[in-house]
């Protein structure tokens, strides 16, 4: 069982900070949902807390997304082939504009992803600093929560289009290539 | 110190909501300048030449860099404006949200395409 180092990398910016932020995303709602419904100063208190912390996270998970990403995925992706290449398999962005039909997945599909995606990072440390930093107004204004939850809505449908678009393109035309890593070197024979 | 952070803990109302309007408005400027110079950068080949920070990333690395700049220097500049003053924080959240949503919608190709 072997795995490319590339591939490998898509799948820890894919499958690990990128599904990881969304899968908390859930979680970060129903904990500013929570705020809605104060049930008692001290959980308040400890609520705030925690909420500031989770969202600081998720921005960690955000920053290492699109920094992987832009700066190591991407260049993979965008690498041109040399002139006179037939088979344009080992370069993505090339092998998708090649064809009619696969030319969107690049135009509208890698095009939207690589700058939607630099919109959940900016949303979500927003989101962070002033749950650590206002956590007590956050229990009393109803205009930051609503504000907070909102960048919160904003910043998953945001993930979810680069997200849907990552995985699409890795269907259509995967980023693959470097160093063989192998996983597991013999089994059930 | 610690008297301080005892009395906004439990007045929560002396604490100005400046820096919190400081950080929504900013992040809402950020995101909608990443949108616009994605735009502008699709207009003009020669801008697109200039935002090429990075060879191996081509202009995102621009796009991105100057847009987080600007989100920071924003959030810099309306922090100190605003950190003793209460605003009126529903206005400048919609305000935030709406700047947020347009950029979703700027970075699609085919609406960014219509400007």
């Amino acid at each position: 069982m072997e795995i490319t180092s590339h591939s490998f990398w898509t799948l820890i910016h894919g499958m690990g900070f990128g599904a990881l932020y969304l899968l908390a995303g859930s979680g970060a709602l129903i904990e500013l949902r929570h705020r809605f419904y104060p049930s008692g100063a001290n959980q308040d208190r400890t609520r705030g807390r925690f909420l500031g912390w989770y969202l600081a996270a998720m921005a960690a998970l955000a920053w290492l997304t699109v920094l992987t990403g832009t700066y190591l995925i991407y260049p993979w992706y965008r690498t041109p082939p040399p002139a006179g290449t037939a088979n344009l398999a080992a370069y993505p962005r090339a092998f998708l504009l090649a064809h009619p039909s696969t030319s969107a997945w690049h135009s509208i599909g890698m095009e939207w992803k690589e700058h939607v995606a630099w919109l959940v990072p900016i949303a979500i440390t927003m989101a962070a600093v002033v749950a650590i930093r206002h956590r007590n107004q956050l229990a009393h204004s109803v205009s930051l929560r609503v504000t907070l939850q909102s960048f919160v809505v904003l910043s998953l449908v945001a993930a979810g289009i680069a997200g849907f678009f990552g995985a699409m393109l890795d269907k259509a035309a995967p980023v693959d290539g470097g160093a063989q890593i192998q996983i597991v070197k013999e089994y059930g024979k | 110190m610690s008297a301080a952070r005892n009395t906004n803990v439990d007045s929560p109302e002396l604490v100005p909501n400046g820096p919190a309007a400081a950080a929504i408005l900013s992040a809402g400027i950020g995101s909608f300048a990443m949108a616009l110079i994605t735009v502008l950068a699709d207009r003009s080949a020669a801008f697109k030449l200039l935002l090429t920070f990075s060879k191996p990333v081509g202009p995102l690395s621009g796009v991105t860099t100057i847009a987080v700049v600007l989100w920071i220097a924003a959030w810099i500049f309306l922090d100190l404006l605003w950190k003793r003053r209460d605003l009126r924080l529903a206005s400048i959240g919609w305000v935030a949200i709406v700047l947020f949503a347009l950029s979703l919608l700027l970075t699609f190709p085919p609406l960014g395409d219509l400007l």
